[in-house]
């Protein structure tokens, strides 16, 4: 149950192609992450509405194969 | 989802204005999200429950459904839901967490 950091990156670039995206692997076991993503689809959106869009590009990875995720939006 | 769980999570929801789905208890968390997510509300002294899905799986597959959010602690307050660990935390810095408890009338340690 592990996440490489760089698949991480690649599905939410897929979803949010503008986002610049940050990623920290916390515990150095490519199972806890952080993540911070600034892009211009945020813009309007609520942080629940934010986060779900980051969410759904992890295709149901999230809370599976993903463990943790903490996940900071900002708008561009 | 099973209407029945369904209805379970939404009393929950509809008999504590402030509910907490966590792993673990407020006393004893078993997770470092929902710990972080109980103490900010202890901190506000926010009279809250904790309903901890480690003891019914039922609640804990069905609660990510119910709020289509994959992720658990989950927080609502007055029947909406507020969000997970990193939103709930990011209100709390920014001050905006008090705001909503505000608008929404429940009580807290100003």
């Amino acid at each position: 149950m592990a996440m490489d950091l760089k698949e991480i990156e690649k599905h939410i670039k897929e979803a949010l192609p503008d986002a610049s995206i940050k990623i920290e692997d916390l515990a150095g076991d490519g199972n806890h992450y952080s993540a911070t993503i600034t892009s211009t689809q945020f813009s309007g959106k609520s942080k629940i509405e934010q986060h779900k869009m980051v969410y759904s590009s992890l295709r149901g990875k999230m809370g599976n194969e993903l463990h943790a995720l903490a996940i900071k939006t900002k708008e561009k | 989802m099973d209407d029945q769980i369904k209805k379970v999570i939404q009393n929950h929801i509809n008999n504590n204005e402030v509910c907490l789905f966590m792993k673990g208890t407020s006393d004893a968390p078993q997770c470092g999200f929902s710990m972080a997510v109980s103490n900010m509300l202890k901190i506000l002294e926010v009279n809250f429950k904790g309903v901890n899905v480690l003891e019914d799986q039922l609640i804990r597959e069905g609660v990510k459904i119910f709020s289509d959010w994959p992720t658990i602690p989950q927080l609502y307050i007055k029947q909406e839901f507020i969000g997970g660990c990193d939103i709930v935390k990011e209100m709390y810095e920014s001050g905006e967490l008090k705001k909503v408890l505000i608008d929404k009338g429940i009580k807290f340690k100003k």
